[in-house]
């Protein structure tokens, strides 16, 4: 089975919060409740357990390009969970409720799940969440169950300018470097993929769900630089595995050398 | 649409937009509004289109524009004018398409005065009616239409309007299009920066790149919306427009044309088969009291001796066949006596404002909720309360429906419960999936919905209603049917049939009477040209004739767009005959080749002897360009070779409009009725025709800078929420996204006002308050108008006191005021306060008792002298104080 993912092309989205209305009504989810943010027309904020797909609304004092508005534009971009390489949420899970699945997807089991929360903290991204109710962790499934059927996940299908690209992943990211090169000609010189491969984000290893971007991934409430925690715990681990050896060959050193003396 | 072109839709169709050069869109939000068709703007735009986007605002879709222009609500001519200026001065429009195929060089009348002469009036002002008389804007030596007084409503009369006397080489000073030079001519880029407050090199820009892909390799397109129909002119917004693309040769042209949005899922079919009182199903009018009063004058009145409207009677007979079957004879006029005739206006405005003055008894709401969705709603709440039966059919318990227990003047303590005697009836309806039928969508495609699940409870389709209410009516009618009064009920065609336990119509059956049929065998009509006027067929619905054909559920079909040409037939079927693209003829040159091989469509196949292409050719199939009407020819017969408009009488392009409107043969800026500035191109502020509710229950503003009222306010819809909000706020995945009523303002305007974001404000006019959270945005400009800076504030309507999100209701701040062609009201561009905090209880406006507000004396500044006292027009409430308004 090919790897699959998502391709979130951020300068075909025209903010109109489909992706999220969709995901919603697929995986039948509660509202966030009904709050006015003023922060343009963002209301739901981030993702969340309730709340899988998450279209960020970015007003900026800065002109785009390939636009004649002034020295100002708008930016939309719909969030999601990465399903990383790597994933510090199914690497930190102790009780193997978070798992790979055929698609090389990451899944939670919501029936295994016991809601210690330990992949909350681990979450590089801040997408995983718990639910207040029953402290069950929730996040996007890749629609896994549709994906069964040989249908693509909700958001994609409801997404109207094909922002939202799923598919192979190696297919994907061809189309996504092409569609930089094709940016770049056209004159948006601000163009780039985040998280596409492992050498471009070594910290996560690569997400599954990557992005095409036109300004610094903070704009876009996105890590600069994500590590899966997990990652750091490995090396963690190997350097205090050489620190305990190194001390331990210090002490039989030091009584050899002792015993030389 | 319909008086430039001939048709009342959109030239186009929304997956067509990607093969256009440029895409003007203004008018609209269509990435907000219509985010699906949306997604071909996107494809032109990845493929190299300009995208250009004129709003106020900075929205959704000037996010993903190429350009985005600022402009002042209310002033869309002024800058499309500018834009029809710079075509003309610089020579930029496509001659041949100009010389054949539109009438620029049509000879108008001696007696026709431009406003360029008469400081912003047209010929024909009559101080009695307030109504042009519109005999001088015909073409020279054309006997106008005998004109029977001023028609009571604005339905189309076509006379034998075919030009005389024509100048091909554009240069006779009377042709329309040395007329039309002239009266763009001070529309110059200095003219509408002050008027629009879009900087000159803004509009040059917008005008060269227009310019710069037409022609024969290259075509634009425009995109509109009820940021266009709402205004007391909206409809000459629409007309600029449609010169425009006359003059750059882009109608009926692959990438080109004009892309009327619709706001709702099947509006064009409620355009088509009409909830319009005016309208008879197909676009026929509806007899007239005064004209009509048999079917000779009915006939007389709108046959037409050239053109396709010479067809009139067959698609009327099958109508009244379809009516009343067997009854319909030769010898009873087919029942014309049956159908009821008008007596006056009763648009939407009229007829509410009749109820509030106690002339109305019953009403039905179906689908929509005044309450909220239409304007000045304390007038409209007190229309109701004065009824003495309602009925609301909607999935939820709509304002509408609760008027009589949750509303501002209840809450206020202004109007009890106690007091009203409406007796109100609500039937829950059953939603799209809950029932099977067509919708008629945006570009005049019919699509197949099936049922998908049985309506929960008692809800059902509005199909089962009227039917059963139709079966009810003739049981209650049984005992006196043969009374003569009673015959239309005893002789109208009802026998559907019906299926499942509930005794549900079978959809389809109403889709084969739409279709038509022989009436010897039932068999389905193959289209409307098999259509006959000796009584042989039946036909609900002329221009839909066809969808059914072959007893097939054309509608239904769903073949891919990848199993297809881009044109996609074989997805669905659209009005008429299938045709995607209307107008097509005018792909071609008048040879009949291809403009161009990147702008291939349609062309003349000298081989078979017959257009053929890649859409179905809008034209007689048969019929080489080389063919010239003789002198005698009648109906279809006078459509020549080279008349790609083969609905209008003439076959052209109407550039400069002879009959048909209301307001003037060309599109004139006029200033909305309450603006924040002078007309600043003529003496007359405001479109003398307009329509006006002049009661105190309808109070307006000073006609320009009111002290009381300094910014210009304009309503718009969000993605988030559905129109009145009855699809989407009682539903959490929707009201999350968008959960408060809120309005959009510049900082400038904010620390003007002293508005905080996320903070609340208080928005009013004469007739209402509202509170609203303010979103303080760059994306709002304040714009410099003759030295002034024009604040602008956004309110979107969603909101009211029903649902799972709440909130106050900006059509409330709105006032009665109408176009005069369509009675559309203005709710785009009217002027308002804002202030800092939540609103009061004492200061809102009310519409009767002691507070209601005095008229405006100062009213007048609206008309230059020889259009003030505007008193006693036609329209039933035109100018005129109702006694009700005065208590």
């Amino acid at each position: 089975m090919p790897a699959k993912g998502f391709f979130t092309d951020t300068t075909l989205c025209i903010g109109c919060k489909a992706c999220e209305v969709a995901c919603k009504q697929w995986n039948q989810l509660p509202d966030d409740g009904f709050f006015f943010t003023g922060m343009s027309y963002d209301n739901t904020v981030a993702l969340g357990a309730s709340t899988w797909r998450h279209v960020a609304f970015i007003e900026r004092p800065v002109p785009l390009q390939t636009q004649d508005a002034g020295a100002f534009s708008w930016l939309f971009s719909s969030d999601v969970c990465k399903h990383c390489a790597r994933a510090g949420c199914l690497e930190s899970c102790p009780t193997g409720a978070i798992v790979r699945t055929e698609f090389e997807s990451v899944y939670v089991q919501p029936d295994v799940c016991n809601g210690c929360g330990y992949c909350v903290v681990n979450c590089p991204f801040g997408v995983i969440d718990r639910r207040s109710d029953d402290n069950r962790a929730w996040k996007c499934t890749l629609c896994y169950d549709r994906l069964r059927e040989d249908m693509q996940p909700a958001c994609a299908k409801a997404c109207p300018t094909e922002s939202i690209k799923f598919g192979d992943l190696d297919h994907l990211r061809a189309e996504a470097r092409a569609r930089v090169e094709d940016l770049h000609e056209k004159g948006l010189r601000e163009a780039y993929l985040y998280g596409e491969d492992e050498h471009s984000q070594p910290g996560t290893g690569g997400l599954n769900a990557f992005f095409l971007l036109v300004d610094k991934p903070e704009v876009y409430n996105l890590p600069p630089d994500p590590v899966v925690p997990t990652k750091k715990a490995k090396d963690a681990w190997t350097s205090m595995g050489v620190a305990a050896a190194g001390m331990a060959l210090a002490a039989v050193g030091a009584v050899l050398w002792g015993k030389e003396r | 649409m319909g008086t430039s072109y001939g048709r009342g839709g959109a030239t186009t169709f929304q997956q067509d937009l990607q093969n256009a050069d440029v895409i003007v869109i203004q008018g609209s939000n269509m990435a907000e509004c219509h985010p699906v068709g949306f997604r071909w703007v996107m494809k032109a735009r990845e493929r190299g289109a300009t995208i250009i986007h004129v709003d106020p605002r900075f929205t959704r879709t000037s996010a993903v524009a190429n350009i985005h222009v600022p402009i002042r609500a209310g002033s869309d001519i002024a800058f499309l004018g500018g834009i029809i200026n710079y075509i003309l001065k610089n020579d930029r429009y496509f001659k041949d398409y100009v010389i054949h195929y539109t009438n620029a060089p049509a000879i108008v009348s001696d007696e026709f005065r431009d406003t360029e002469d008469l400081d912003g009036l047209f010929s024909g002002w009559n101080q009695q009616t307030t109504q042009y008389d519109k005999e001088s804007w015909m073409y020279k030596g054309v006997d106008p239409a005998p004109a029977a007084g001023k028609r009571e409503a604005g339905a189309d009369r076509r006379g034998p309007i075919r030009a005389e006397h024509t100048d091909p080489t554009l240069q006779h000073p009377r042709c329309v299009f040395q007329i039309l030079k002239r009266h763009y001519s001070r529309y110059t880029p200095e003219v509408v920066e002050e008027t629009c407050g879009i900087p000159k090199a803004l509009l040059i820009k917008v005008a060269e790149t227009l310019c710069r892909n037409s022609g024969r390799e290259r075509t634009g397109a425009f995109c509109y919306a009820v940021g266009w129909t709402q205004h007391s002119v909206g409809v000459q917004y629409i007309r600029t427009a449609a010169i425009i693309q006359l003059l750059l040769g882009n109608i009926g042209r692959p990438g080109g044309g004009i892309m009327a949005l619709r706001g709702h899922a099947s509006i064009q079919g409620s355009t088509d088969i009409p909830t319009l009182y005016n309208l008879l199903p197909g676009y026929l009018p509806m007899p007239k009291a005064k004209s009509d009063a048999t079917l000779a004058d009915y006939c007389r009145n709108n046959e037409s001796p050239s053109g396709w409207w010479g067809e009139f009677p067959k698609y009327f007979v099958s109508l009244m066949k379809a009516y009343f079957g067997g009854a319909a004879q030769k010898e009873n006029d087919w029942c014309y006596d049956y159908l009821p005739t008008l007596s006056g206006d009763h648009s939407h405005m009229n007829t509410v404002a009749d109820m509030a003055d106690g002339k109305l008894k019953g009403y039905f709401v179906m689908g929509e909720n005044p309450s909220v969705g239409s304007m000045n709603g304390a007038l409209q709440r007190k229309g109701l309360r004065k009824l003495d039966w309602l009925v609301v059919r909607d999935f939820q318990l709509i304002e509408t429906a609760e008027f009589w227990r949750d509303a501002p003047e209840i809450h206020r303590g202004e109007v009890k419960t106690k007091d009203i005697a409406t007796e109100v009836f609500f039937f829950p309806g059953a939603a799209h999936t809950e029932k099977s039928g067509s919708f008629t969508n945006t570009q005049r495609l019919l699509q197949w919905h099936h049922k998908a699940v049985e309506p929960p409870g008692d809800c059902r389709s509005e199909l089962d209603f009227i039917y059963h209410l139709g079966v009810r009516l003739k049981k209650l009618y049984a005992r006196e049917l043969n009374e003569r009064r009673n015959w239309p009920i005893r002789d109208l065609t009802w026998n559907y049939p019906t299926e499942g336990p509930r005794h549900e119509v079978v959809a389809e059956s109403i889709l084969e009477e739409i279709n038509g049929y022989t009436t010897s065998d039932g068999k389905p009509v193959a289209g409307y040209t098999s259509l006959k006027d000796d009584g042989s067929t039946a036909c609900g619905t002329w221009i839909y004739s066809g969808c059914y054909r072959d007893g097939i559920n054309m509608t239904a079909r769903r073949k891919p767009h990848w199993e297809q040409n881009w044109v996609a037939h074989d997805w669905a079927w659209s009005w008429p005959s299938n045709r995607r693209l209307m107008y097509n003829r005018a792909s071609a040159d008048p040879e009949g080749r291809p403009w161009s091989d990147r702008k291939k469509l349609v062309w003349w196949d000298e081989q078979k002897k017959r257009w053929d292409g890649y859409d179905t050719p809008d034209f007689i199939a048969d019929r080489p360009p080389s063919y010239r009407p003789s002198k005698e020819a009648r109906g279809k017969d006078t459509i020549s070779g080279i008349d790609p408009f083969i609905m209008q009488a003439d076959g052209k392009g109407w550039i400069f409009v002879p009959a048909g409107l209301e307001d003037g043969p060309l599109p004139t800026h006029y200033e909305p009725e309450e603006s924040v500035i002078r007309n600043p191109l003529y003496g007359q502020q405001c479109n003398p025709a307009r329509m006006e509710w002049r009661r105190r229950d309808n109070p307006y503003h000073r006609a320009f800078e009111d002290p009381r009222f300094p910014y210009v306010l304009t309503t718009y819809r969000l993605t988030e929420h559905h129109t009145a909000g009855g699809m989407s706020r009682w539903l959490s995945w929707l009201s999350e996204l968008q959960p408060e009523m809120f309005c959009e303002v510049s900082p400038e305007l904010a620390s003007e006002r002293g508005l905080a974001n996320g903070g609340w404000a208080t928005i009013r006019t004469a007739r209402a308050e509202i509170e609203a959270r303010v979103l303080v945005t760059e994306r709002m400009k304040p714009l410099r108008v003759r030295g002034r800076t024009i604040h602008q504030i956004g309110l979107p309507y969603h909101w009211s006191s029903r649902g799972i999100v709440v909130g106050d209701t900006a059509n409330e701040l709105i006032m009665f005021v109408a176009d005069p062609n369509v009675s559309i009201q203005e709710s785009k561009a009217f002027t308002g306060m804002i202030e800092a905090g939540r609103k009061s209880k004492e200061r809102r406006a009310v519409t009767s008792g002691a507070f209601v507000k005095q008229i405006d004396p100062e009213y007048w500044q609206r008309d230059l002298p020889i259009a003030r006292n505007r008193g006693g027009g036609p329209h039933d409430s035109k100018a005129v104080e109702t006694k009700e308004g005065n208590m």
